[in-house]
């Protein structure tokens, strides 16, 4: 039953990301980028499947065991992902801002519809 | 099979020349002319020297291995047939670098044309000598690219620009689809390698593949020899300086197609397909050139004409698919060669010495120039096929060829008659360009009074000439050596008895003959008050036009189809765009759905948690407030935003991430200051009452379009996202890294291992990407110009102000500097705590969750609160910050700890570690791994904090405004709204 809560909360997170992108105003547009690399990133994590209380740090560090600890694969790329996500918001930001003001609209073709 | 270096001399020379011709003088018409000249005779006389390894059957090779693996070599491959072509590259190339020599002028950048010259000679050359069917197309295309250049020598001329680009399009295309062709042959044998392919005749015959693959040759070798219905380009490329026709247009690149046709021979003939399609082709284009030159104003014109048809008299040949055809076709080749090439020259002379081409004004030449008359006669009469010439031996053999028996169709039967009706035609535009220009009364309104050429400029001619005598008159002491070589080569063991006599006897091909050349002179005879109108172009077919059906097609698809593709996919706009995307990614997956269902997974599911169901109803209605927010209430989107993230935050403790929690809890706080600072700069959007009444039904639709987009992507991202989570786990690497982490990279956190360690590499690609990011912003802000309406202070800004100034006891400020400090205190206090829990989280992050990521996020939060608590000007007066140099050191210290490796030779980032005894502490881990998580900690701190000072100081830059772009008027507000 987790899996399927976890599963709508990616759905959602991706709708309200897609939605978003789908705007005409630059801010929705990156806060829909930010809410899409939640759900990405959470896709990427459950790549590993879920897994309570088996987290990838070893305990003792003579025989492992591998199926003690969840996937430590996806964990390290979502980890760089989140950086990465801070740079891309932060990149789009400015951009938004400076587009804002050489163009005077906030619409992400830099002009209103119909112009 | 003997050494092949010679070859490569051969084909490397021309271009090498080229390369040093572009580095002449503009003025150096003799250097640049003996250069060339020279290089073709080195070529001629190397290949000429080939005869004795390849007159007797033999085979010259000569590879190169370049891309094995995909069985691409360099290789050139001579045989008696592909040295034949060779000599007649080489060979009448010498000769046209002599007549080019006098014909250009010495105002024309000359070097310029005999680079291009070379460089086409070369590309010809490579053509020829190829061994590989990929390096062949190769060399194809090349020609066609000389012959672009070349046509368009004069580019200041129209029609020789557009002569080259139609040329460059039709030939170019055909070569396209001689590459696919190519390399449908090459996937039927399973090499490019011209002597398996020709081995494998019967394999290619019988696949399935084998009509694609012949269509798609064909239509490259028909688009090259100017086969009707790609003819049309040739009398455009009649632009070219006449040397260049006479070379490119007449002996040897036109002929590429049919030396393709010959050369696949025994590959592709044979078959009804190959009969249909090439006899068809040929016979049109015989029929139809040759027709269309009679009525040709221009010498040029008649000659490219004529180039046409006779080039459809070989395709037609060797449609036939018989081996005798072959060896005509191989003949006639050579033939048309000599004889055009002369006639073009001679056409060139003309020209050049009279000041026309126009065959209205031209007349009674003969009396000025005798010599090159009497020539130009000759190479007609061989042209025409008269006897004693060699036009007519190859001439019989057609016509023996036509008459024989081969598939039974009427095409077949009526093939006599139509050869008849064709070379009657040639006769009768021969005799036009004879007649018409040498006899008559003598012309008087010609710009320049004729005169005989230099005696070198008339050299090549009189060489072809005479070559065409002796063929036709002794064929068995010059020619036939050669030609049974060639033929041999290309037939082998089905080498046909044939013999090269001027005298067969009364047969039907004579019978033909003469009826042919009555016939044609009958048909000038008739002619003559047509002609005398002076109308250009044939009767009957002159409106149809090859030209402009190929511009309107041009049209259609560069210009009209392209608008409409462009105004569908254009990326001018974003949102249709990202709409085509979603939809796409919606869609795609739906046939993998389709054609193989989905099934349940067999994973037992995690035990179900009602807070976990809670939590995550919390997140969604963050989401959902968020999206349903961002456009007016932007503070009110960031927080729900930053909701979501905290709940997913919470996921990743819940599922055993305590990593991804940590850094994900810290890029939220940074993620929240840094789209408040950005804010500031956002003018406000109001929404105004009533919206929802004054939108369009077009926005309606696009809403719900986007929402039905929207939901179909988030039920669709939750089905793989639930299929996926109910698989079980495969045997992934990630069991290597959990074994291996501690023994090898000496960490027991196994995600941090990975990334300084295991992964390293990405890491520091990662990294690298976030430094580059921090400086395009810092860069963008440099000169940065907010939107007009957010330069002034901020509305609760000036509410404060006004508060000061109302009262006595405060200045101007004072609510500012006042309205955080008690914050301010704890923030500036909590200074060393933030970075001892930054040093903390670095240090333990090899073994426990931390590591150079959440250490660097940490500590630029640490310094951000500083800059909050105190003010930019504040802080900055105390403490210097330098984060460029920050992320400088990070990046040369990560990758001077994995360049470290290589002193110990060990590849790029290889990790060494071990314990130390440190006194008091006891023992703990040393790994190199920690120096390269130092470089991460210090980018992530300093890209973070460039990036949110750049932005921070804004506000005490005292930006200027933008000008404004445009002003919104009531009509873009309204639509603004929807």
């Amino acid at each position: 039953m987790m899996e399927l809560v976890f599963a709508l909360a990616v759905g959602i997170l991706t709708a309200s990301g897609v939605w978003l992108l789908l705007r005409p105003r630059t801010f929705q547009v990156i806060i829909g980028l930010s809410l899409l690399s939640y759900a990405v990133n959470l896709f990427i994590f459950g790549m590993g499947r879920l897994r309570i209380g088996a987290p990838p740090v070893l305990e003792n560090t003579e025989a492992v065991d591998p199926a003690l600890y969840t996937d430590p694969l996806p964990q390290a790329l979502v980890l760089t992902a989140i950086v990465i996500s801070f740079a891309m918001t932060a990149l789009f930001l400015v951009v938004l801002l400076a587009s804002r003001g050489l163009t005077g609209t906030d619409h992400v073709d830099g002009r209103e519809d119909g112009q | 099979m003997s050494s092949g270096m010679p070859l490569l001399a051969i084909v490397a020379l021309p271009f090498i020349g080229s390369l040093v011709a572009i580095f002449l003088r503009q003025n150096a018409r003799n250097g640049a002319a003996f250069l060339a000249g020279t290089i073709a005779f080195c070529c001629m006389v190397l290949t000429g020297f080939q005869y004795r390894a390849v007159g007797r059957g033999g085979v010259l090779r000569l590879s190169v291995e370049w891309l094995p693996t995909l069985g691409l070599d360099f290789t050139l491959r001579m045989d008696g047939f592909t040295w034949l072509f060779a000599m007649l590259v080489t060979g009448i190339g010498l000769l046209v670098v002599l007549y080019a020599r006098y014909y250009m002028s010495p105002a024309d950048p000359v070097p310029r044309f005999f680079a291009f010259l070379l460089a086409f000679m070369g590309a010809m050359l490579g053509i020829v000598l190829s061994g590989n069917l990929i390096q062949l197309v190769f060399f194809w295309e090349l020609t066609s690219l000389f012959s672009f250049l070349l046509i368009g020598y004069w580019h200041h001329n129209a029609s020789a620009r557009d002569g080259a680009r139609m040329a460059l399009t039709v030939t170019a295309t055909g070569g396209l689809c001689l590459l696919v062709g190519v390399l449908l042959i090459g996937h039927i044998v399973g090499s490019y390698d011209l002597d398996d392919v020709l081995a494998s005749g019967n394999r290619v015959r019988s696949s399935s593949l084998y009509l694609p693959a012949l269509i798609l040759v064909l239509l490259g070798a028909l688009t090259k020899s100017a086969q009707f219905p790609f003819h049309f380009w040739l009398p455009h490329a009649m632009a070219a300086p006449t040397p260049v026709s006479a070379y490119l247009h007449s002996a040897t690149m036109v002929k590429a197609g049919v030396f393709l046709l010959i050369l696949l021979w025994p590959v592709l003939s044979g078959t009804e397909a190959w009969f249909y399609i090439v006899v068809s082709a040929g016979l049109c284009t015989l029929l139809l050139g040759a027709y269309a030159a009679i009525f040709q104003q221009d010498l040029k014109g008649l000659l490219a004409y004529s180039t046409i048809s006779h080039l459809g008299l070989i395709t037609l040949l060797l449609g036939l698919s018989s081996p005798l055809a072959a060896v005509a076709a191989i003949f006639h080749t050579i033939n048309h060669a000599t004889f055009k090439a002369s006639l073009f020259m001679a056409a060139g002379i003309i020209d050049h010495e009279s000041g026309t081409r126009d065959i209205r004004r031209l007349s009674g030449l003969f009396r000025f120039m005798p010599i090159t008359a009497t020539l130009a006669m000759v190479a007609a009469a061989a042209m025409a096929g008269v006897p004693l010439l060699n036009g007519f031996l190859s001439k019989e053999m057609f016509f023996a060829e036509a008459a024989a028996f081969h598939i039974d169709s009427l095409l077949d039967h009526s093939l006599p008659y139509f050869a008849m009706l064709a070379s009657a035609f040639s006769v009768a535009y021969s005799l036009r360009f004879i007649h018409g220009v040498f006899f008559g009364p003598p012309a008087t309104d010609l710009p320049r009074t004729p005169h005989e050429p230099p005696h070198w400029m008339r050299f090549p001619i009189e060489f072809l000439v005479l070559a065409c005598l002796l063929v036709g008159i002794l064929p068995a002491m010059t020619i036939k050596p050669f030609l049974s070589t060639a033929v041999r080569a290309v037939l082998g063991p089905d080498t046909p008895y044939y013999s090269l006599a001027i005298w067969h006897g009364f047969n039907e091909p004579l019978l033909m003959s003469v009826i042919a050349l009555i016939g044609g002179i009958a048909l000038y005879w008739a002619l003559q008050r047509h002609l005398k109108k002076g109308i250009d172009g044939p009767p009957l077919v002159r409106h149809l036009k090859g030209q402009r059906i190929f511009e309107r097609v041009l049209v259609t698809l560069s210009w009209k189809w392209a608008r409409s593709l462009e105004r569908l996919f254009g990326t001018q706009r974003l949102q249709p765009q990202l709409r085509l995307l979603v939809a796409f990614a919606v869609l795609a997956p739906l046939w993998p759905l389709y054609r193989q269902g989905l099934e349940a997974g067999s994973r037992p599911g995690t035990a179900f948690d009602p807070a976990f169901l809670l939590l995550w109803i919390v997140g969604s209605l963050c989401a959902i407030g968020a999206a349903y927010q961002a456009k007016y209430h932007r503070l009110a989107a960031m927080v729900l935003m930053g909701g979501a993230g905290l709940v997913t935050c919470i996921t990743f403790v819940w599922f055993s991430a305590p990593d991804l929690a940590i850094t994900q809890l810290l890029v939220e706080i940074v993620t929240t200051v840094l789209i408040l600072l950005g804010l500031r700069w956002l003018p406000k959007r109001i929404e105004t009452a009533g919206e929802g009444l004054t939108m369009g039904v077009r926005a309606r639709v696009r809403r719900v379009r986007d929402l039905m987009l929207a939901v179909a992507s988030g039920a669709g991202m939750t089905l793989v996202v639930y299929a996926m989570l109910m698989r079980p786990l495969p045997d992934t690497i990630s069991r290597y890294f959990i074994e291996n982490a501690y023994s090898e990279g000496g960490g027991r956190n196994v995600v941090n291992v990975l990334l300084v360690d295991f992964r390293g590499f990405d890491t520091f690609g990662e990294i690298v990407v976030l430094a580059v990011v921090a400086i395009t912003v810092f860069s963008l802000l440099r000169r940065f110009r907010p939107a007009p309406e957010s330069v002034a202070a901020p509305e609760q800004q000036q509410v404060q102000d006004a508060h000061d100034r109302a009262s006595l006891d405060r200045a101007v400020g004072d609510t500012l500097a006042d309205y955080l400090t008690i914050p301010a205190v704890i923030m500036q206090w909590l200074f060393p705590v933030i970075i001892t829990v930054a040093i903390y989280l670095f240090l333990r992050g090899h073994d426990l969750p931390g590591g150079g990521f959440a250490a660097g996020v940490t500590m630029s939060i640490a310094l951000v609160l500083q800059y909050m608590a105190g003010g930019t000007r504040w802080i900055e007066a105390r403490l210097r910050i330098r984060p460029i140099l920050w992320m400088g050191l990070g990046l040369l210290c990560a990758a001077s700890t994995g360049m470290g490796a290589w002193l110990f030779r060990h590849p790029f980032l290889t990790s060494y570690f071990q314990y130390l005894d440190v006194p008091a502490i006891g023992k703990v881990p040393a790994a190199t791994a920690l120096l390269f998580d130092l470089g991460v900690f210090a980018v992530v701190v300093g890209a973070t904090v460039l990036i949110l000072i750049a932005l921070a100081h804004q506000s005490i830059r005292n930006p200027r405004p933008a000008r404004r772009a445009y002003t919104p008027t009531m009509q873009a507000v309204a639509k603004e709204n929807a």
